[in-house]
């Protein structure tokens, strides 16, 4: 067997069924050996970028690990923002990246970078490979590793001499690595803990993040028992349905009045499988500044205490933990304090007039009520995505695909590509921005090879809004250079291109039929809807700010 | 408050270990005084020692991050009894008999070799609390310093207390 050969038995031991990647010099072996093994789906992507996120968000729709390959240097270096953004976002990748051969290493070879060194930031682990007999075992950790723990991205560097060296060793069945063992356990007394503070709070809120999307059903559960106000992050999104009384809707920067209120006067938080970003506290020191008891679950104990203290800490898994507090609650009897959440959310609704102006809002809306919620949502990153985590009703979990840490512009249509791949009989919805969306079109090829159905909802403001919108509120209108409408496509046209059926939608009036026409196409479709170009994302806590500076509506002069 | 922290961390000793730890210092803005590293009697098993400056918050920072990293085996903070060894060389530059027996006095006084001598200039050893070594160098400033090489803080805690790693396999 070649190192080649070696790499693909080990990634089918781990049960891996689909890559994404692009071939190149350096890892032709590898897709040389690719050739002969059908168990194995490669999807072959235009850019190295698109196979990093599209493997990110088969991972984070499946629950399994994202594998991508590329070459060496060029190849390899377009894979760091989506290494990167899984670092973030914690979700497990292994990436495989060709290299120069291992006696060319150092000498400034054709197409070499030092790739284990520029990526050591932004992985979890990473490995140069150097002899093919380490390599089952090196496969192996990096799958162990990256699903483990805070999940994240590995990288395995694999020089082209050792993809054809001869393999003489043996695959192992255990890892073994001294230095890396996380507690998937919460301590029982810690959890004791909790459901003692958990009784005496007036006041509790539960805040579920992305470490929270394994946990849907116990966290459900304990929800369903205690009947407690609950928040999602923008990766907490369909942990707990959208719809479920309790549930709050987002915090921080862009969440909802009631949501950030109930933080404010809350004396107990229980965050599970969160990290308490700063787009969800802003300014810290003014945070929460009623909270008495951070109840902080976190799989990562460098994640817990780093941005707020937290009274009772517990390492564990979510699921695990949570599937001990659904058991151990009981009721909470807070009734004062829902008829104050109450009062918010009736006071303060996320709001857009219903007037004869098309906006991104409503055409987000149109679409969770023509799916219920049940459509695999990617985003790109500025308004629209806000817009879309503020109006899409998540149902489920991993149901809702974006990039938050790293708020990758670009990221959106790369997902859908990975999440159709993930769940084929399923409807993937992309909400994009004009902006966003042309970071990364050339993977309108892919979906276009793979006759993946993606519905591709462009919400085309000619502007990179996110940016206008802070130009408007903190830069006094100097709009400068976030003009696109001057330059942009036809997008209608370039979707053609690519042989996509595509529409353009001017009017609210359109809405209703544009939205049944797209979710009605078999195939893909690209729905371009021009939206206003002046509205803005609220409510709005201003970076660094906190609830009490929060805008909850658009200043005067803005509106229409 | 700000406290100085001497951290051992027992690591696997594999290519750029070294890197990973000094580049996740660098990313995350904790400032090492010191550094020093070498193998121990385990094989495939380095040490090294950190001194470190930060309140309680970042200390702890610094040590769940540390533990992040996978070849990470172990990380104490000395916080115990412990003892802190760092050598020296200092060669200074020597004009007349003179400045020769006043020199030969302070390294007399902080016990520290003359390892080398040559026409115009001595090389002096010393070994012990980097403290010590801070208070050598202090006294030489008033005399020619030509070059100074210090290896970093070693420490270990007194007593009986020892860094021990867990048993190594571990099925998963």
């Amino acid at each position: 067997m070649t190192g080649a050969e070696v790499l693909l038995e080990a990634l089918v031991r781990e049960g891996v069924e689909v890559l994404f990647g692009h071939p190149g010099g350096a890892i032709m072996p590898v897709y040389d050996a690719l050739y002969h093994r059908r168990e194995l789906r490669h999807i072959l992507t235009r850019h190295e970028q698109g196979a990093g996120h599209a493997a990110t968000a088969y991972a984070r729709a499946s629950g399994r690990v994202g594998v991508v390959l590329a070459t060496s240097g060029p190849g390899a270096l377009n894979l760091t923002t989506p290494l990167a953004d899984a670092m973030m976002d914690a979700t497990p990748l292994v990436a495989i990246t060709g290299q120069v051969p291992t006696t060319a290493v150092g000498t400034d070879a054709f197409q070499e970078a030092d790739v284990t060194g520029v990526t050591m930031p932004i992985t979890k682990h990473n490995y140069l490979v150097t002899d093919v007999n380490d390599l089952p075992r090196i496969v192996k950790e990096a799958f162990h590793i990256a699903r483990t723990g805070r999940p994240g991205p590995v990288l395995i560097d694999l020089p082209k001499d050792v993809q054809n060296d001869t393999f003489t060793g043996s695959f192992p069945e255990a890892v073994d690595l001294p230095g890396y063992r996380p507690t998937y356990k919460g301590h029982p007394r810690q959890i004791e803990r909790a459901l003692a503070a958990l009784r005496a709070a007036e006041r509790p809120v539960l805040m579920v993040g992305g470490g929270a999307q394994h946990a849907a059903d116990p966290i459900r559960r304990f929800v369903e028992r205690t009947g407690i106000p609950t928040i999602a992050t923008l990766h907490g999104l369909g942990v707990v349905a959208a719809d479920d009384p309790r549930f709050l809707g987002m915090p921080g920067m862009h969440g909802t009045v009631a949501a950030n209120r109930a933080i404010h006067e809350a004396d107990l938080i229980l965050g599970i499988g969160l990290r308490f970003d700063d787009r969800v506290t802003g300014d810290v020191a003014r945070f929460a500044p009623n909270l008495k008891t951070l109840i902080h679950v976190n799989i990562d104990p460098a994640d817990i205490g780093k941005v707020i203290e937290a009274q009772i800490p517990v390492v564990g898994d979510a699921a695990w933990v949570a599937e001990r507090l659904a058991d151990g609650a009981e009721r909470l009897r807070i009734d004062p304090w829902w008829r104050r959440i109450r009062h918010w959310q009736a006071e303060y609704p996320l709001p857009f007039p219903e007037d004869d102006v098309l906006r991104s809002q409503a055409v987000i809306k149109a679409f969770g009520e023509a799916t219920g919620g049940e459509a695999l949502v990617t985003t790109g990153v500025g308004q629209h995505q806000m817009f879309a985590a503020q109006f899409y009703p998540v149902k489920h979990p991993r149901s809702f695909l974006t990039s938050g840490g790293l708020g990758t512009m670009g990221f959106g249509l790369p997902a859908a590509i990975g999440a159709q791949v993930a769940r084929p009989e399923e409807t993937v919805i992309l909400f994009d921005g004009d902006g966003s969306f042309q970071m990364t079109l050339q993977e309108l090829a892919t979906v276009t090879k793979y006759r993946l159905p993606v519905k591709i909802v462009l919400l085309n403001n000619g502007f990179l809004g996110m940016v206008r919108q802070w130009q408007d509120l903190f830069y006094e209108d100097r709009y400068s250079e976030v003009f696109l409408a001057d330059s942009n496509p036809d997008f209608v046209k370039l979707a053609e291109a690519y042989g996509i059926p595509a529409f353009r939608v001017e009017r609210p009036e359109e809405l209703g039929a544009a939205v049944e026409r797209t979710l009605g196409e078999a195939g893909p479709v690209l729905a371009e809807f021009r939206v206003r170009a002046e509205e803005g994302v609220f409510p709005m806590i201003p970076a660094g700010g906190s609830t009490e500076d929060m805008i909850t509506e658009p200043p005067e002069e803005a509106r229409s | 408050m700000r406290q100085r922290h001497v951290i051992s961390v027992l690591v696997e000793d594999h290519p750029r270990v070294l890197t990973r730890i000094t580049s996740m210092f660098a990313r995350r803005g904790f400032n090492i005084d010191s550094l020093a590293v070498g193998r121990t009697h385990i094989p495939g098993v380095s040490r090294i020692s950190f001194v470190v400056e930060g309140d309680d918050r970042t200390i702890e920072q610094v040590e769940k991050q540390l533990n992040r990293l996978i070849e990470v085996l172990k990380v104490v903070d000395h916080e115990g009894p412990r003892l802190e060894r760092e050598l020296a060389l200092v060669k200074v530059r020597v004009e007349g008999i003179e400045e020769r027996i006043e020199l030969k006095e302070i390294a007399e006084a902080f016990r520290a070799q003359i390892v080398d001598v040559a026409r115009h200039a001595l090389t002096f050893e010393v070994t012990g609390h980097p403290a010590k070594i801070d208070r050598f160098l202090e006294e030489l400033s008033n005399y020619g310093v030509l070059e100074t090489m210090r290896t970093g803080a070693l420490a270990m805690d007194r007593g009986e207390r020892v860094i021990k790693l867990r048993a190594r396999r571990e099925a998963v």
